[in-house]
């Protein structure tokens, strides 16, 4: 049965060469953590992947995009150069931050990409910034803000949602419930239960809570929403219900969660939804999915091998940019 | 040449900073319709308007960090967080983003992020509103600290920080608010990184900043009168601090006391120290004293209050029975 998908069919494949990218990148991190490549903590977005490619490919290039650490997912939606995360991934002078940053701290300040942030909550005082900052030179950016349901129980949480409210800031406040902070279920951590959207209403923030497996219903959530933000200059909140795939970090087995749990969500895969979207709309054939899937896997292999290939940053390094000199030009000005 | 305040060199600052960049805003508590806890910003709200001169809930840590992220965009906040004892409540944006931001993005993103705030104690107001916890931003890299002591200190170095690109700790000192000093009509800037001579002295070394200079100055007058030559250093910034002008000034006296009014287990007075003797132990007579305040939590009482603040008579003390003199 042939069903309609309201997307163009071009971006659908886009889309979906995204999210593939994105499982794929995942995959060979972890391959790459194994071998000892790929040091510290590593947490991939496998299982997310529609709620970074429903959203972020939305908002326009003068918007901006903040998250958590779990940012792999994020900054390749955002179109930064996978070559230039995995070197970065690897601790090498090529990588976005030159191997200063890692896995937890990806930014690319051209592609408005501010960070990847690893103090959980930290990130939601700077997009408030972020987005002050816009309204005060009077532009109609956006800020998307990402962060996970462990951070709705951070004061920084409550402080800047009460902030982008009363100031009337353009922040789409984006969680990815995926259900458990690390390792801690939420409804063992919330007292306010499972729907953590409910939490911006006090603030008076509009909130909804969505599917975040499927790729179409949380693009046109996000299409509706950034609108309106850019329209009225205030802030929502798009819950995306979603789960992770692997442990928290590479290092966790995941002793927390039952089989029949983790079988039952790997049963919503994202990815396999939008493909048989893809499908029943006949935007693909089997045969050209599978093409997309091998043009992914040489590029992973490109991806790989540059990051393999590329020096360690030099020693002289450990001391720049710790202090911005007065000289330096400040980020868009 | 006029005289003012230093409540009033802060005021002038920070409308020079207001006029002269529309990049600059003020955010904080109470600096607008209550007019600042400390009245730096008085009439400020009329002047320049709620867009400009914002009132911010008591929610330090979004503000801060509110602060750092709209610098990384290019603005210029400056940020008043009532005391330094409540920036406590902000640490993690200070600490972890603010200072970490050019660092970990390999300089792709500035916090041009100015963050005044009251530091010291006297003020008989207990154990959590008498801290000094400027030393402790100065052991991190990735921020500037910056403890004027007089006026003209405090008008010069603020007009330098509001051109410095990193996120600065601009520590004003609560007791100092109406010392009273010279200010020149003619502008000037001082250089973060440079400390002042504040009076020549070949004997001993007296290195001091922020409230504690006054102190080392009535030291100074004290041993003057007995023929005892202080030459008192006011630091100016404890990050960077100027290394050159102590190990220079300790080369001629060969003795040094370091200052400083808080605690002294883990005190910044204890690094300096270090670094001196690091630096001009062939030089030195003796070890490099430290006067700080006992490690006690800030008493109420008056009497005992005072008992935590260094006195000129400690340090006079100290090196007449170390150094003889």
């Amino acid at each position: 049965m042939t069903t309609t998908l309201n997307i163009d069919k071009e971006l659908a494949l886009d889309l979906y060469s995204k999210m593939l990218l994105i499982r794929r990148f995942e995959e060979e991190t972890e391959r790459l953590y194994r071998r000892g490549k790929i040091g510290g903590f590593l947490h991939t977005y496998i299982g997310e992947e529609a709620i970074a490619v429903g959203a972020i490919p939305v908002l326009r290039e003068d918007d901006y995009v903040i998250g958590h650490y779990r940012d792999h997912g994020h900054a390749l939606a955002r179109g930064l150069d996978p070559k230039l995360a995995m070197a970065e991934l690897c601790g090498k002078s090529t990588g976005l931050s030159g191997g200063k940053g890692g896995s937890m701290h990806l930014f690319d300040a051209e592609k408005h990409f501010m960070g990847g942030h690893a103090i959980v909550g930290g990130q939601l005082p700077l997009a408030v910034g972020i987005a002050l900052g816009i309204k005060l030179k009077k532009l109609d950016s956006v800020v998307m803000c990402f962060f996970g349901d462990g951070a709705v129980n951070e004061g920084e949480f409550h402080e800047a949602m009460n902030l982008a409210s009363l100031w009337k800031l353009p922040i789409v406040f984006m969680l990815e419930n995926n259900l458990y902070g690390m390792g801690t279920q939420v409804n063992r951590s919330r007292a306010g239960g499972p729907d953590i959207y409910k939490a911006a209403e006090p603030y008076l923030i509009p909130a909804v809570q969505i599917d975040g497996m499927n790729l179409i219903e949380v693009r046109d959530t996000v299409i509706e929403g950034v609108e309106k933000v850019r329209k009225d200059q205030t802030p929502i909140f798009i819950e995306s219900m979603a789960y992770r795939f692997h442990g928290h970090s590479v290092a966790d087995p995941s002793n927390y969660r039952d089989n029949e749990e983790v079988e039952e969500n790997r049963g919503r895969d994202p990815i396999d939804i939008f493909k048989e979207n893809l499908l029943s709309a006949n935007f693909a054939t089997n045969e050209e999915i599978t093409a997309i899937d091998e043009l992914i896997e040489n590029q992973i292999d490109d991806i790989r091998e540059f990051a393999e290939s590329s020096p360690e940053p030099e020693e002289i390094e450990l001391y720049s940019h710790i202090y911005a000199s007065p000289e330096e030009e400040l980020n868009n000005e | 040449m006029s005289e003012m305040i230093l409540r009033d060199a802060m005021s002038k600052a920070l409308r020079e900073a207001l006029d002269q960049d529309d990049r600059v805003f003020l955010m904080g508590e109470d600096i607008g319709a209550y007019g600042g806890a400390y009245a730096v910003t008085k009439g400020f709200l009329e002047e320049y308007g709620e867009e400009r001169i914002r009132d911010t809930p008591i929610s330090e840590s979004v503000f801060v960090g509110a602060g750092a992220g709209a610098a990384m965009i290019g603005m210029r906040p400056i940020v008043e967080v009532m005391t330094i004892n409540f920036t406590l409540v902000a640490i993690d944006q200070i600490v972890n983003h603010a200072a970490k931001l050019s660092y970990m993005s390999n300089g792709q993103f500035k916090v041009p992020l100015i963050l005044r705030t009251v530091t010291g104690g006297g003020g008989q107001l207990a154990a959590t509103h008498s801290q000094s916890f400027e030393n402790w931003y100065a052991s991190v890299p990735g921020l500037k600290v910056v403890v004027p002591a007089t006026p003209y200190d405090a008008l010069g170095l603020f007009r330098a920080s509001r051109k410095d690109n990193n996120p600065i700790i601009f520590a004003e000192h609560a007791m100092l608010y109406r010392v009273r000093g010279e200010v020149p009509e003619e502008y000037y800037e001082i250089p973060l990184g440079k400390a002042r001579i504040a009076q020549e002295g070949s004997d001993v070394t007296l290195i001091a900043y922020s409230g504690m200079v006054k102190v080392a100055e009535e030291a100074a007058e004290i041993f003057y009168r007995n023929d005892i030559s202080a030459e008192v250093i006011d630091l100016r910034t404890l990050s960077p601090l100027d290394l050159e002008t102590l190990v220079n000034s300790v080369k001629k006296t060969s003795r040094a006391v370091v200052i400083e009014e808080t605690w002294k287990t883990g005190g910044f007075s204890g690094s300096i120290a270090s670094d001196i003797q690091e630096a001009a132990f062939d030089f030195l007579d003796g070890p490099v004293l430290r006067i700080n305040g006992p490690d006690v939590p800030a008493p109420y009482a008056k009497n005992l209050e005072q008992l935590m603040i260094p006195k000129a008579s400690w340090i006079v003390d100290q090196v007449k029975y170390n150094f003889g003199l």
